[in-house]
């Protein structure tokens, strides 16, 4: 347990601009919260409270419109995730930051063993010892063998989130964030994620999750942040001014 | 001979321009150097650029053989040879290789080597061998100055993917100091070793196409070929594996002319250069001397493969 | 991480020019051309960077001058003003200053390109085998069975059928066209690889296996790679990091997945909003 975060954000707020609608969709507001190593935040709260705004801010899908996000990499330097250039950015999701979003985004004709080993062909693993990892992380995530040399692109959503997890848990990030990991499996799979992610904070990773089933977040976080729906579209251009 | 007309029929200036051209051509080995090609009384392709070369380079007192395909009596030579001596007071000719000090030739050089006080213009039909591959001029120039003839080999490549071989029998590409490729102009692959440090200064002159180039002595001259596909030249064994002799002189290492008996109906094979063929006849006969065995070109660097099916 | 490129205020005008080309036009204007001299801009002030390893995207419709910066690049067009540097092995190269022949020595060794329309980047008259035997003996390799072999696995693993190698390009189909292109812009292992347009009309299964194809030799060989394309889809999954370009301008840039989910640029986010 560490008691120096791995990540803090302070004041985080994100706003949308159309241009075309000339509409400001507010989002998160003045979020505040720190996530450890070997620990799991849970981000809590309303539809539209802005939680996986704060996982995308994070990862930098979306540009923060105020706040930092103060990552502390593994030389021990830190540094701001909002203002930090793509090279920085790409290379810290390359090592060091890794995200279980709801969606999976592959390659057409990718076999699934491959997108699942993918991030470790990119950290420069042999082919055959990052199938191996991968097909041992397909195993645990309870996906039946005869789908590994196939692509994932008509599997069911349940199975695609399989995959998507395993992608995320391969490559084992420093801090790892996690938009429902859960939501489309079965019971049993659950349980078998849920071990993984407990292994893995055995191991040190840090995350930050949001969950569908206040049950998981009673079992798994070891800090919940709660956030509020965001503020009237006058308070935020007041904010903004 | 009309005293109207200057020593060599073309003028001074005429002259003049070949004999620097000539002098860039030499410093310059294997570049195509271009020069203002006069008319002249024969039509072009007859060796018009041969000859202004010749006409501009012979001096009285000298010694000419003029040759064609190896043969002094035929047509063009004949014809050529009357000129030069017509407009030319005061030089010899000879159809003796080793008496010439100057010789003009189409499409052969002699089997006898030629010596460092002997000269030999080659009559070129088309100097780029590029032409086939870029038909634009400027183009063709940047390749050549960029020494890029990749297009060329590429050629050679699908030759050996389609025949297993490289199939340029006449007018083969040859490098020359390392950098520019000339066409040789239309010499059969027995005679390309022999530009190969040669004692002898080589000139090619094109006629029509205006331009003059050179193998100056003791250069090298590489034919374009790969490491592991090397150059070769033609093979004159018979279905059994015996290597024909010329059925006149009874050469059996000399450049053979394939050609029909009138008489007989068959196929005969002759020596293609007249004055070797004489020389080796003779020979034998005044001296009992094996026929074949003569002086030998200067030791080359290219493997001279013989190939074992034609 | 190598730089490999830096780009800095790369424009490009055709026709004449005048004071206040640039002024008058861009996305502000709603053209590239300039309503005072009748120039077209069909670049102005491009600056990016390129690393080793990355695939930078540009993306754009058609008129945006994605195309432009390019083939400013690969030295098919000139510049009208702005510097490019190459990083190779130690050296630095000032891309638009070096003589011709330095810049057609960089293009044969150094780069490689792929261009939409195949005519441009194959010979039609030589064999597909032909075609990559060219690009290795511009590089002076003079073995013919090596050149014979390499020619071989390439193409094999650009899945052209080794049984048609011998045969012309016009003879295959266009997305095989494609991969015998992208197979002869490989043949001399190039740091950077340009690819415009490649799977533009190309049928959507063979565009997948072309894109394939790319990902696995950027992964094996590390090659920095520019993809100029209209297609999101195409720029999703290749592209790290974006430029979204409009009327000669880049109007946005950034990583790829931010682009795409949180456009700032009014323009990009009605781009982004009509993909289908």
């Amino acid at each position: 347990m560490n008691e120096i975060p791995i990540l803090r954000v302070e004041g985080y707020s994100k706003h949308f601009e159309l241009h075309e609608q000339g509409k400001i969709i507010p989002s998160s507001c003045d979020v505040n919260l720190n996530v450890y190593s070997g620990r799991l935040t849970a981000l809590i709260g309303p539809t539209g409270a802005g939680k996986s705004t704060v996982l995308k801010g994070i990862y930098r899908t979306y540009l923060s419109t105020s706040g930092r996000l103060l990552y502390r990499t593994v030389s021990g330097h830190e540094v701001d995730l909002a203002q930090a250039d793509e090279h920085s950015i790409l290379e810290l999701r390359r090592t060091e930051i890794g995200f279980v979003t709801q969606f999976l985004h592959a390659l057409p004709r990718q076999a699934t063993e491959d997108v699942v080993a993918q991030p470790l062909f990119q950290k420069g693993m042999g082919r055959s010892e990052a199938r191996d990892i991968a097909h041992k992380m397909l195993a645990a995530m309870n996906l039946p063998e005869r789908l590994w040399g196939i692509s994932p692109a008509t599997f069911s959503g349940g199975e695609k989130q399989r995959v998507n997890l395993a992608r995320g848990l391969v490559s084992h990030p420093r801090l790892l964030l996690l938009d429902e990991p859960t939501a489309s499996l079965d019971p049993k799979t659950t349980e078998r994620v849920v071990r993984l992610i407990e292994d893995l904070k055995n191991d040190g990773v840090a995350m930050l999750a949001i969950f569908h089933h206040p049950d998981l977040v009673e079992r798994m976080a070891d800090d919940v942040v709660e956030l509020e729906p965001p503020l009237s579209i006058e308070k935020v251009l007041k904010e903004i001014a | 001979m009309s005293a109207s007309y200057p020593f060599g029929f073309l003028n001074e200036y005429a002259k003049k321009e070949v004999r620097r051209s000539t002098l860039k051509a030499v410093a310059i080995p294997g570049y195509q150097v271009p020069y203002s090609s006069r008319e002249m009384p024969m039509g072009r392709g007859f060796g018009t650029g041969g000859l202004q070369l010749t006409l501009s380079l012979l001096g009285k007192g000298e010694t000419l053989k003029v040759i064609d395909q190896g043969s002094d009596d035929s047509v063009n030579a004949v014809n050529l040879r009357s000129f030069i001596e017509m407009t030319c007071e005061g030089i010899n000719t000879t159809t003796k290789t080793d008496e010439a000090d100057f010789i003009q030739s189409r499409h052969r050089i002699p089997e006898t080597a030629l010596r460092e006080d002997q000269l030999i213009v080659l009559q070129v039909p088309y100097p780029d061998p590029l032409v086939v591959v870029e038909p634009s001029e400027d183009k063709r120039k940047i390749l050549h100055g960029e020494a890029d003839y990749s297009r060329l080999l590429v050629k050679l490549y699908e030759d050996i993917v389609k025949f297993d071989e490289i199939t340029i029998s006449h007018r083969y590409p040859t490098r020359i100091n390392g950098h520019y490729v000339i066409d040789p102009s239309p010499i059969p692959r027995w005679d390309v070793p022999k530009l190969n440090q040669s004692k002898a200064l080589i000139l090619l002159g094109a006629g029509r196409e205006k331009k003059i180039y050179a193998v100056p002595p003791y250069t090298k001259a590489e034919p374009l070929a790969f490491e592991d596909v090397p150059f070769r030249v033609e093979n004159f064994s018979d279905e059994n594996g015996q290597r024909r002799s010329c059925q006149r002189c009874g050469c059996t290492s000399s450049f053979l002319d394939e050609f029909v008996d009138s008489k007989t109906g068959k196929k005969v094979y002759q020596c293609s250069d007249s004055d070797w063929c004489d020389a080796q006849g003779s020979a034998s006969v005044a001296e009992g001397r094996t026929p074949g065995a003569t002086d030998e070109y200067p030791p080359t660097n290219i493997e001279q493969v013989v190939v074992a099916n034609g | 991480m190598d730089k490999v490129l830096g780009v800095k205020n790369l424009s490009k005008v055709y026709g004449p020019g005048c004071a206040s080309c640039f002024e008058l036009t861009g996305p502000e204007h709603d053209t590239n051309i300039c309503p005072n001299c009748r120039s077209v801009v069909a670049a102005h002030d491009v600056s990016f960077d390129l690393y080793k390893g990355e695939i930078l995207g540009i993306m754009g419709e058609s008129g945006s001058g994605k195309s432009t910066a390019v083939k400013c690049l690969y030295f098919d067009h000139e510049p009208s003003s702005g510097r490019a540097t190459f990083f190779d092995e130690g050296r630095q190269y000032d891309l638009f200053n070096l003589n011709a022949a330095q810049q057609r020595r960089l293009a044969n060794h150094r780069f490689g390109m792929v261009y939409q329309n195949p005519h441009l980047g194959l010979n039609f008259d030589i064999t597909a085998g032909g075609n990559i035997a060219e690009r290795l003996l511009m590089s002076e390799v003079d073995n013919f069975s090596e050149i014979r072999g390499r020619a071989t696995s390439l193409l094999s693993r650009t899945e052209v059928l080794p049984e048609r190698m011998d045969e012309l390009p016009k003879n295959f189909s266009g997305g095989m066209q494609q991969r015998v292109q992208i197979a002869k812009a490989l043949v001399t292992n190039p740091p950077l690889l340009f690819l415009d347009e490649v799977t533009t009309g190309l049928d959507l299964s063979v565009q997948a296996a072309i894109l394939d194809l790319i990902m696995e030799i950027q992964q094996e060989k590390d090659t920095a790679m520019i993809v100029v394309t209209h297609d999101l889809g195409v720029i999703r999954l290749l592209a790290g990091r974006t430029l979204v370009m409009k009327y000669g301008r880049v109007i946005e840039s950034g990583l790829t997945d931010q682009i795409l989910e949180d456009p700032q640029h009014a323009y990009t986010q009605r781009l982004v909003a009509s993909a289908l």
